[in-house]
């Protein structure tokens, strides 16, 4: 009887060890709703925005080398676009246990620095980064709007140089929200960089 | 005559812990991929700034000791960020690593991630595991843990 019990849960163990895990959102899929803290205390959710065209979600923490060259440039793309109807929502996916220096503490502290005009929302389940299929910071999904839907048009980096800004020859979000702006379709719609994994919680 | 051996003997001494690294463009690499031989290649993608990287390389020096079956490649991402390579140069001798070790200097990593292998986000730690006689392959995008790279290894045989 036991070895017939333990047979079986070997076998669901590997059959579900096989099964493919679905990797989040692609260019094209409708983003479902979604609620976190933001580091002024409030909650933030995706339907809140419904006066913009667009949402960049950028998956972003403290920590990582990339996140920390890319910071100036999340700032500086906030500043260029929430007014034309495309704000940034940075949701800092990391579990504090495994990386301190991401706690919501740091990263009000951090925003509270950089003097950040954009929700800072700390994914403390990290439901809605594996929903995104984020997988390292920072991580852009960018969103647009259409109807009352947020659809996926863009999953990436900011552009194609981590190391020197000056030296960028494809901005890809700008050039996305650029093309879209003006009723044109995205050319790249999929990037890859090389990005810090995020900091999973331990199954 | 003494002051000019010195510094010679100091020199030489270090040179034998810290191996140097080559600098590889990713032709260079394709190759090593590609290239028929009899052992297991275990090419594992990492940088001196990441910290799950840094913990399991390890696990890479120790299994790269016990199995002469096994050849292991440490490809250094660390020039993505940051165009000097002293630093990496400073971690193989601080660490004193036996594996050898190459730093990736490629500019668009849009293309050149996907030509390593089409799994990989870019995020790292990421290790590919090739058996060279079967040409058969695995990739991993996690931090690995005691025993996991064996088991993969296996599962390729």
């Amino acid at each position: 009887m036991i070895r017939t019990l333990l047979t079986a849960v070997a076998c669901i163990v590997l059959l579900t060890a096989g099964v493919p895990v679905k990797s989040g959102y692609d260019v094209g899929d409708k983003v479902a709703d979604f609620k976190l803290k933001n580091v002024d205390g409030k909650m933030v959710a995706l339907s809140d925005y419904k006066n913009a065209k667009g949402v960049i979600v950028i998956f972003d923490c403290n920590t990582c080398p990339y996140s920390k060259a890319y910071n100036e440039r999340i700032i500086a793309l906030n500043k260029k676009y929430a007014g034309q109807g495309f704000p940034v929502v940075a949701i800092q996916p990391n579990d504090p246990t495994i990386s301190p220096g991401d706690s919501f503490d740091e990263m009000k502290k951090l925003a509270e620095k950089k003097g950040y005009d954009f929700p800072y929302l700390f994914d403390e389940t990290q439901v809605v980064s594996k929903t995104f299929g984020a997988t390292n910071t920072p991580h852009v999904f960018l969103l647009k709007k259409e109807g009352t839907d947020f659809k996926v048009v863009y999953i990436g980096a900011i552009d194609d140089n981590a190391k020197d800004a000056s030296a960028v020859s494809k901005k890809y979000v700008e050039e996305a929200i650029d093309a879209i702006s003006n009723g044109g379709t995205i050319t790249t719609n999929k990037t890859k960089a090389i990005g810090c994994t995020i900091k999973w919680k331990n199954a | 005559m003494k002051y000019i051996l010195l510094p010679i003997l100091i020199a030489c001494s270090l040179a034998t812990y810290a191996q140097n690294a080559s600098i590889i463009k990713l032709p260079q690499l394709q190759q090593m991929m590609a290239q028929k031989a009899d052992h297991i290649k275990v090419i594992n993608f990492w940088a001196t700034w990441c910290a799950p990287c840094v913990k399991e390389i390890p696990l890479f020096e120790k299994l790269g000791q016990e199995r002469p079956d096994v050849k292991i490649t440490l490809v250094s991402m660390d020039l993505d960020l940051d165009p000097n390579p002293e630093k990496v140069y400073r971690f193989i001798a601080r660490k004193k690593l036996q594996s050898e070790v190459v730093i990736l200097d490629e500019k668009d990593p849009n293309i050149y991630i996907n030509q390593i292998d089409k799994n990989w986000s870019g995020a790292i730690p990421a290790t590919l595991i090739i058996n060279s006689r079967t040409g058969k392959r695995k990739f991993v995008e996690k931090e690995l843990h005691e025993g996991e790279l064996e088991k993969l290894i296996a599962e390729l045989e």
